[in-house]
């Protein structure tokens, strides 16, 4: 219903309003003064509200991050959770002004959903879990299976490439809430559930009753960039996400973190006087105050302290760093030079 | 005599009935005009795709239940194609099977059974007054957990095998007789109608009456069989067999359908119940008063005088519940089944153009509901009193 409400709101909004100028992005979310952000309805690491009701995760953090930056604090976020299927339609529609939602990065989504994806805050794969009592130890030998997949995802086509490509065959059981699919197949309705191995990782450490009785394939079926997304058309907006992210990466390689960026401030290295606006400059160049990195760095942390906080060795989920480890440290997190 | 006053065309009230008709018309027209005109430029400001040429590519995702052969490699169009195959199908089986145990309950409501009756109120008032939505999560759930998985499905007869999986049922192996056995099926329903229309007649002219029923389900069971025996009686089954994961072979029905079905079938028969109920009680006592005084006996009274004379009532309310039915049957997404909806959902999502996938649905179920509608006003105009 959600959803059917989002596409008619979607309809009403592009058939009676104007079009988004650039810069508008940021005027309204200062005039509103919070900031509107699409995430998931819970998925452990990324975005679940723990027993108090506050939103933790991955995605959550770059939302916090990027109210850090446009006010200076981390909690001016008005969370709005999205099931798969609603969360294209919520961005376009303007119902959110970001959309960090474990969304993965592809062309079509940039180029006929009108959205563009700021730099990864994620880089995963889909995987498969299955119960360790059916003794299968590779996806190869899923042929038959019946498998549990949210419906309108990258991940339900990739599903269906790779039984296509090994010549397997298969059942699939789509279901759009997270919380039934994964019901679904806790209750032993599917052989296997397929996500981003993270979110399987998640689901496994959180939801199953005994982890241990669970397994993740080693087979990694495709590349996952989880990006968040925000509409095409507002280049300011899109700027100031895009460099919120690279703000938390080059914090890790700078060796800035919440705990040590105050002392931070009055080192002598010109790329974190510049990071951190001892030197002026960046922050204008953004629209923003030039504390701007400070902020975050200060209320959320860098992009080590995020991961390892909701996914990483101070997490239930224990993910290894891998793909997102530094570029200097054998992963993809690259930031370009903030100057 | 005082001159015909002058008429010009204003004070025509015909003419000035179209005027207010048309302008409605147009500044209708206008508004919806609009509201395309500014959508389309809007979508193209925003680089969102426009138009239906997704339904040539490729969908590209697998379905899990298809009456039509289908596989992630072909078209949107034909993916469209399999929902609404299985929407007509929940949908069509969902009201032959409510209507008739509706039917069954509101004369249970009336019985001067005290248990079955008030079971019956129980019933009604029970279903009724919980929300649908609620009814299948809780009948999903429950065929979830309560079957156990496919190694140790339960295997109550030979050939059937309940798991979680589904139930799974033997069927005739394909048969190229099958086609003739269809033949003579359909051939034996229109001798049977042959016959009723000529025992009618001769019941007319003579006074002799002919047992129609028997002589129907002979013909309608009869001609199906010889045709079998003809091509040689092939009995050959197709089993289900425990492959692998899963049961191969024979006929399955998932949980998510079973799920579906069910809780549209229990949900529907409690209103029609009613609504049946409320037909008898509208045809007046004397009427039944009249044939028990004739010497008929209740079962007969109940079918010859009672319910033809009810199903008037019945049929308009009727046609609301079938409407509902099929539109209810979008509830699908939420357990799983690739109904309609859920599939033009996942189309929406894959390719974002969610005014189009709309239109498509409201253009999909509007049609569906039409033609319930139609055929249910040509059968109540069939059924109305004809006066003369």
């Amino acid at each position: 219903m959600k959803r059917m409400l989002a596409s008619v709101v979607l309809g009403l909004a592009l058939g009676v309003v104007g079009h988004a100028e650039a810069g508008q992005t940021l005027d309204n979310v200062k005039s509103k003064g919070k900031l509107v952000c699409g995430v998931s309805t819970g998925t452990a690491g990324f975005s679940m509200a723990d027993s108090k009701g506050v939103f933790k995760g991955i995605d959550v953090d770059v939302c916090r991050a990027l109210s850090a930056a446009v006010f200076g604090v981390p909690d001016k976020v008005s969370y709005v959770p999205l099931q798969a299927p609603q969360r294209f339609t919520a961005l376009q529609s303007g119902e959110v002004d970001l959309l960090s939602r474990n969304t993965t990065w592809t062309l079509q989504r940039e180029g006929a959903l009108g959205l563009v994806f700021a730099p990864p805050t994620f880089y995963d794969g889909q995987g498969f879990m299955v119960a360790k009592k059916l003794g299968i130890k590779s996806a190869k030998e899923l042929s038959g299976a019946t498998i549990c997949v949210q419906p309108g995802t990258t991940t339900e086509l990739n599903l269906a490439d790779y039984f296509r490509s090994n010549k397997l065959t298969l059942k699939s059981v789509t279901i759009e809430n997270l919380d039934e699919v994964e019901n679904a197949f806790f209750s032993g309705r599917c052989d296997a559930f397929t996500a981003d191995s993270s979110a399987l990782a998640g689901t496994r450490a959180t939801k199953a009753s005994n982890p241990d009785d669970f397994i993740i394939l080693p087979e990694r079926i495709s590349k996952e960039p989880l990006a968040p997304a925000v509409r095409q058309g507002d280049d300011q907006w899109f700027d100031i996400v895009r460099w919120t992210v690279y703000a938390l990466i080059d914090a890790e390689e700078l060796g800035i973190n919440s705990g040590n960026v105050d002392e931070m401030l009055k080192s002598a290295d010109p790329n974190v006087q510049r990071l951190l606006g001892v030197t002026q400059g960046n922050g204008k160049a953004l629209g923003l105050d030039e504390k701007w990195a400070y902020n975050i760095i200060k209320a959320v942390g860098n992009y080590g302290e995020i991961f390892d906080r909701n996914v990483g060795k101070d997490s239930p989920v224990k993910l290894e760093r891998g793909l997102n480890n530094l570029w200097n440290a054998g992963g993809l997190m690259y930031s370009p030079p903030a100057r | 005599m005082p001159a015909k006053p002058a008429s010009s065309l204003w004070t025509n009230p015909n003419f000035r009935n179209a005027c207010w008709q048309v302008l409605t018309v147009a500044v209708l027209g206008a508004a919806l005009g609009y509201f395309i005109h500014n959508s389309v430029i809007n979508l193209q400001r925003q680089s969102i795709a426009t138009g239906f040429s997704f339904f040539q590519r490729e969908a590209g995702f697998e379905i899990g239940e298809a009456l039509i052969d289908y596989a992630p490699a072909d078209t949107y169009a034909r993916a469209f194609m399999v929902g609404l195959l299985n929407t007509l199908q929940v949908a069509g089986i969902g009201i032959v099977l409510s209507t008739g145990l509706g039917i069954v309950l509101g004369i249970a409501r009336l019985s001067s059974n005290w248990l079955l009756a008030r079971l019956a109120l129980a019933y009604v008032e029970l279903i009724r007054n919980i929300p649908l939505l609620l009814q299948l999560l809780l009948l999903y759930a429950v065929l979830n957990t309560a079957a156990p998985g496919p190694r140790d499905a339960w295997h109550p007869l030979p050939g059937v095998f309940i798991s979680n999986r589904g139930l799974f049922l033997p069927v005739p192996a394909g048969d190229p007789s099958h086609v003739f056995i269809a033949a003579a099926f359909a051939i034996g329903i229109v001798a049977a109608f042959g016959v009723r229309f000529w025992a009618r007649k001769r019941q007319e002219r003579t006074g002799q009456s002919f047992p129609v029923l028997a002589a129907g389900a002979a013909l309608i069971l009869g001609l199906p069989l010889l045709a079998w025996l003809a091509a040689g009686a092939p009995a050959r089954m197709s089993v289900p067999e425990l492959t692998g994961f899963n049961f191969a072979g024979g006929l399955d029905m998932p949980p998510e359908f079973a799920a579906l079905l069910a809780g549209l079938v229990i949900y529907t028969t409690a209103y029609i119940g009613e609504i049946v109920r409320s037909g008898i009680l509208a045809v007046s006592h004397g009427q039944a008063e009249a044939a028990a005084a004739l010497g008929l006996k209740r079962g007969l009274i109940l079918r010859l005088v009672v319910l033809p004379q009810a199903i008037r009532v019945i049929v308009p309310p009727m046609t609301s519940q079938y409407l509902n039915l099929t539109k209810n049957s979008t509830l699908a997404v939420a357990i799983g089944f690739p109904d309609f909806f859920s599939v033009v959902n996942t189309q929406i999502n894959q390719t974002g153009q969610a005014i189009e996938g709309m239109a498509c649905i409201i253009g999909a179920y509007l049609s569906v509901s039409l033609t319930i509608s139609l055929l249910m006003n040509i059968y109540n105009a069939r059924l109305a009193l004809k006066e003369r």
